[in-house]
């Protein structure tokens, strides 16, 4: 028996290019492996009744690696194809992937988890500290997000920076104070900087413990969980570089513990590493070093045992020397670990012929020893560097893809919106505008008409964010122009006749009013579309209040009897921006209409109420 | 202090385990991949004629419901995260998560956390082919959250909360914060005959009956697929 295969056809739409590969294989063949897609009886759902044919609507190439495992029992992975896509091709036919022959499996595996990472690293980019807060969030919260990226607000910006400058500054005068500075007149001796002007010096290193101290306790607040933060290396760098200041302050000026206060101020070295925070590059070293250490534990741990070995046989080669230098074996740990990296000062030199050959056997295995763990740790950094620069590169993408997003979504409101449109037109004259509903896909009806279920059950309508926007405003700022105090005795006289839909009245009302105080024309170009559809719906005179849909207001209301009409004012020069002018850099990429648009400005009528 | 000791101890020993992996100089890999084996669930439905025995579709249509099915999730099976992200696709501006929360709900009447074809496809068999009685009481396991048999105002409060969740900011008029309690109000003067606070399944189908909205809006089902 005989079963056709054909992995691709033309689709409903007209599809200019088609591939057309004809496959057959026997009904054996297929039914080998009961629980794969092919094998069992779930290809009945793919069954074409009227061509006689399984049709499967899925990429050709890739079945041909699926048919490839029918027939020979074992399945390879293609090394060109994408990870993901193969995979979502096992998971439609059915096929676990653990029966990948072993000569694919590997390299499926790798690229698996490489995919995984990636994805992971992606999605924590994704959600990381950019996304912006909860509205709700308390001041903690904020705290702790400006402290973590500086780049949410200003003020966090300016702290930034303050407390790199304060870092630096600190780091500089640690190092100046050691200069030996001109003498103070009446001494020979060339004296550090440091206690010629010690005042100065004191009062810098108090400012700068100062800052210090004000930010970690600042971040000791804000973070979420105390415990955690205290526990993190930032945390203890912070710690280690302010305590030598106050156990100065509190220690007494003694002799003998000055010697361990001195060693103390040695940790002040660590306000360097502060700048971590502020360097990438310091971090991506940090990161490359903490991902190596078992690299590094070899490293150690080879090298200790060869300079053992090393010194103790060279320790007991120059053992007989007069005036040797190899006085203990510890002593000859130096002279291994400096021939081993082959530094060689030269203030232990072997003198007996052994100690020469065993010098120099140590110099060479020292370059082996070394060399070979470099690799490993290059690579490791060049994977750190290369993720860093890949998650950098898209934080400063994510901000087109945002937008691309949010338009995606405004374009899906705005077909939607559109449509109501129409469709309130369509109630009035038929012929039209049914065209233009008809030009829906059978899925857009759909979806629009869930929206308009979902309105109809909140009882409240989608608007546009512009809209939503100039509401939001009129509400809040209140009127500015005169016109709108004409406009709203009109509006009271108008009040008493909206017989059916008061709210109707007040809803034009109030955007009206809103069109009115907007003086800036930010018509969108699709509202100039539907502009050009409606023939009898007035609009009003500002290109603005084209925003408005105010001629859709017939959804609460349920009837078709349009009473309350439209009042618009006679066209005042004032408010109305210039007709000719374009419109304003709209976002939307559409046909700019902008003839129609003036061509509308002349014919705008003047309707009373009913 | 148990919790303490244990974490303490168990610090100690992971140390331990470090240090002696740093002295002997083993390179392992330190994430296990092992557990890349993640078990790809897959589903197989059963075969045609049963489901169309069971259900109100034709062979025909069961055959492009599961093409699109299967093409949306390979795998057979929906999990609860791939419902929501489908599901917001229809609401743009608005959050459809917990409303579609409430929805996988209703679809996974076995509570297994996944949706199979089977269920999807009975769901769908009631909704656009049931009888008038059998679609009400379908929506009362929806509104029912806990499935005691009654509607209370927790849970009637819970999903209009979700369903004013999915207008999103941007409508006229502006949303006011307790727009869904009114609705609730309204609901339970409308549904609840005998005032007892709870709306039960006869009371639900019975006010619906009476409405003539909802019986329209009923039928709008018939025509989709």
């Amino acid at each position: 028996e005989e079963g056709g295969f054909k992995s691709s056809l033309p689709t409903l739409e007209s599809v200019q290019v088609f591939s057309f590969i004809f496959l057959q294989t026997w009904k054996n063949t297929l039914d080998r492996y009961p629980e794969t897609l092919l094998g069992s009886s779930e290809k009945e759902f793919f069954y074409n009744e009227d061509t006689q044919e399984f049709f499967f609507d899925r990429d050709p190439e890739m079945f041909r690696h699926i048919l490839n495992f029918y027939r020979t029992g074992k399945l390879h992975y293609p090394r060109h194809e994408c990870i993901q896509a193969f995979d979502e091709e096992l998971a439609f036919y059915g096929i676990v992937p653990e029966i990948i022959g072993d000569c694919c499996m590997e390299e499926y595996r790798d690229r698996k988890k490489e995919n995984q990472e990636r994805l992971a690293e992606d999605t924590e980019a994704n959600e990381g500290m950019d996304a912006p807060l909860p509205p709700n969030s308390t001041s903690r919260e904020r705290l702790w997000r400006a402290f973590e990226n500086p780049h949410t607000s200003t003020m966090a910006l300016v702290f930034y920076y303050v407390t790199g400058f304060f870092i630096a500054v600190s780091v500089i005068a640690n190092v100046v104070e050691t200069v030996p500075c001109r003498p103070p007149k009446g001494s020979v001796k060339d004296l550090p900087c440091g206690e010629k002007y010690q005042l100065a010096f004191f009062c810098m290193d108090t400012a700068c413990v100062l800052i210090f101290t004000f930010e970690y306790l600042m971040r000791l607040f804000a973070a979420p969980s105390r415990c955690k933060f205290m526990r993190s290396v930032m945390s203890v760098i912070d710690v280690v570089a302010i305590m030598p200041y106050y156990i100065g302050l509190v220690m007494p000026e003694n002799e003998d513990v000055s010697g361990a206060f001195v060693t103390l101020r040695v940790f002040r070295v660590f306000r360097i590493f502060k700048f971590s925070r502020h360097s990438q590059g310091l971090r991506i070293l940090g990161y490359t070093l903490k991902s190596c250490a078992s690299e590094l534990g070899f490293l150690l741990f080879s090298l200790t045992m060869a300079i053992i070995i090393f010194a103790t046989v060279m320790f007991y080669a120059e053992k007989g020397t007069k005036g040797s230098t190899f006085t203990s074996i510890p002593a000859s740990f130096w002279y291994t670990i400096v021939t081993m990296t082959t530094l060689g000062y030269g203030d232990m030199v072997p003198n007996t012929i052994a100690g020469k050959i065993f010098g120099s056997i140590c110099s060479l295995s020292g370059v082996l020893v070394i060399a070979l763990p470099v690799p490993v740790i290059v690579s490791n950094f060049s994977r750190i560097y290369h993720q860093n620069q890949r998650a950098d590169k898209m934080r400063a993408q994510q901000k087109v893809r945002m937008a691309r997003i949010r338009m995606a979504k405004k374009g899906t409101v705005n077909a939607f919106l559109q449509y109501k449109e129409d469709r309130s037109l369509g109630d009035r004259d038929g012929d039209s505008t049914a065209l233009c509903i008809k030009n829906r896909s059978a899925f857009e009806h759909q979806h629009h008409h869930l929206l308009h279920c979902l309105e109809k059950t909140t009882n409240h309508e989608f608007s546009n964010e512009m809209n939503y926007s100039e509401l939001c405003m009129t509400e809040s700022v209140g009127f500015r122009t005169s016109r709108s105090t004409s406009l709203s005795s009109q509006q009271g006289a108008q009040n008493n006749s909206t017989g059916c839909c008061p709210r109707r009245a007040r809803r034009r009302a109030a955007m009206r009013l809103a069109n009115s105080t907007v003086s800036v024309s930010r018509g969108s170009v699709q509202e100039l579309d539907t502009l050009h559809v409606k023939t009898t719906c007035i609009p009003p005179q500002t290109r603005s209040s084209l925003n408005a849909q105010t001629c859709n207001l017939k959804l609460n209301c349920g009837e078709q009897d349009y009473t309350a009409a439209i009042i618009s004012i006679p066209t005042p020069p004032a408010n109305t921006p210039d007709e000719s002018l374009p419109p304003s850099p709209a976002p939307i990429p559409g046909i700019l209409r902008n003839t129609r648009a003036t061509a509308y400005t002349h014919d705008t009528v003047k309707i009373s109420s009913l | 202090m148990t919790g303490c000791a244990k974490r303490c101890k168990q610090g100690i020993i992971k140390f331990a385990l470090s240090l002696h992996k740093l002295v002997t100089g083993t390179l392992s890999k330190d994430k296990a991949d092992d557990d890349l084996e993640v078990t790809m669930v897959c589903h197989r439905p059963e075969g045609l004629d049963k489901l169309e025995a069971q259900t109100n579709f034709s062979k025909r249509e069961l055959q492009v419901l599961y093409r699109g099915f299967k093409n949306e999730c390979p795998s057979g099976i929906v999990n609860e995260e791939t419902f929501k992200q489908i599901y917001s696709q229809f609401f743009p501006h608005g959050d459809a998560s917990t409303y579609a929360h409430f929805l996988f709900n209703a679809f996974d009447s076995a509570h297994t956390g996944s949706i199979k074809f089977e269920d999807f496809v009975t769901a769908l068999s009631i909704l656009l082919r049931g009888t008038i009685t059998e679609k009400l009481q379908w929506t009362f396991n929806l509104y029912d959250i806990n499935r005691d048999g009654y509607i209370n105002k927790e849970e009637m409060t819970d999903i209009v909360r979700a369903i004013y969740d999915m207008m999103g900011k941007f409508t006229y008029p502006v949303l006011k914060t307790d727009a869904p309690k009114q609705h609730v109000d309204a609901f339970f003067r409308k549904m609840d005959k005998n005032r007892d606070g709870v709306v039960t399944l006869d009371e639900f189908i019975l006010s619906c009956q009476e409405d003539e909205n909802i019986m329209r809006s009923l039928q709008l089902f018939e025509n989709v697929i």
